[in-house]
């Protein structure tokens, strides 16, 4: 199978549930377990809301969600034109986060790469951020 | 998401229901600080059974609220965890300081 959606959306907050939501229902497709869905819902809830809280923290913009679907693994890519990350590698370490007190836990990037396959993280600062996962669904069911 | 309290005793209960992500777990913060500060609680009780999502955002807002019952020698607990919400509390390291049920 092989298919693709492509979404825009201003970086609003209210709009991080829209995008997991479409996420999952596209993903849906693949005939995934209630688990992997919830797997998708919530990478991509991590990287949506760090295009909008860190990407665009200074001005407004865009956030671009492509998924594909390609015979049994789900591609979502999430990219901003906003600030970018100056230490791709730091940024990614667990409970590293940029902004301080108690709002965010740093653990945006270890959530993206356990619940999904791969996490492939492009970034230049001034440019913008691109995120990039794959999940193949339903690994187990063949298997064991 | 919506946020109904009951306190009992000096036991407060919190209970949440719908989607926890950065858009709402601000609100979530300030709507139980309110509580700690006008009220004698020790105690927290927070009560996920009808939260159908959370995301990394509710981390940080139970590990502010576990500091604050922490300074007031009080107990936090996380109650009804669906499986979702479960794996974040396993995966932030949550499950190894709080109890959660
Ligand atoms: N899209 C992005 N644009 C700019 N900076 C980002 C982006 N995504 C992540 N970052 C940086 O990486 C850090 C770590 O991200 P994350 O693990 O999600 O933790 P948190 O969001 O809780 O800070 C952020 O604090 C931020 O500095
Ligand atoms: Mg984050």
């Amino acid at each position: 199978m092989e298919n693709y959606m492509k979404l825009q959306f201003p970086a609003k907050a209210r709009n991080e549930a829209f995008a997991r939501a479409a996420a999952g229902a596209f993903a849906a497709q693949l005939d995934p377990t209630c688990e992997e869905l919830a797997d998708i819902k919530t990478a991509v809830s991590e990287a949506v809301t760090n295009a909008i809280v860190h990407g665009y923290a200074k001005k407004s913009g865009q956030v671009e969600m492509v998924c594909k679907i390609v015979q049994e693994e789900f591609i979502v890519i999430i990219e901003d034109s906003g600030e970018g990350i100056e230490n791709i590698p730091l940024a990614m370490q667990p409970l590293y986060s940029t902004v301080p007190g108690e709002e965010r836990s740093g653990m945006g990037f270890t959530v993206m790469e356990s619940f999904m396959d791969t996490l492939d993280v492009d970034s230049a600062p001034g440019k913008g951020t691109t995120i990039t996962m794959t999940k193949r669904i339903g690994q187990d069911r063949y298997g064991s | 998401m919506t946020i109904r309290t009951e306190q009992i005793g000096t036991t407060l209960v919190v209970k949440l229901s719908g989607e926890i992500d950065q858009s709402c777990a601000g609100e979530i913060r300030s709507d139980i600080d309110r509580q700690l500060q006008l009220c004698p609680i020790k105690n927290l009780i927070l009560d996920f059974a009808k939260v159908s999502f959370m995301d990394s955002s509710g981390i940080g807002m139970i590990l502010g609220r576990y500091k604050q019952i922490k300074a007031r020698n009080g107990t936090i607990m996380i109650i009804r965890a669906q499986p979702q919400v479960d794996r974040i509390l396993e995966l932030s390291g949550l499950k190894k300081i709080i109890d959660c049920g």
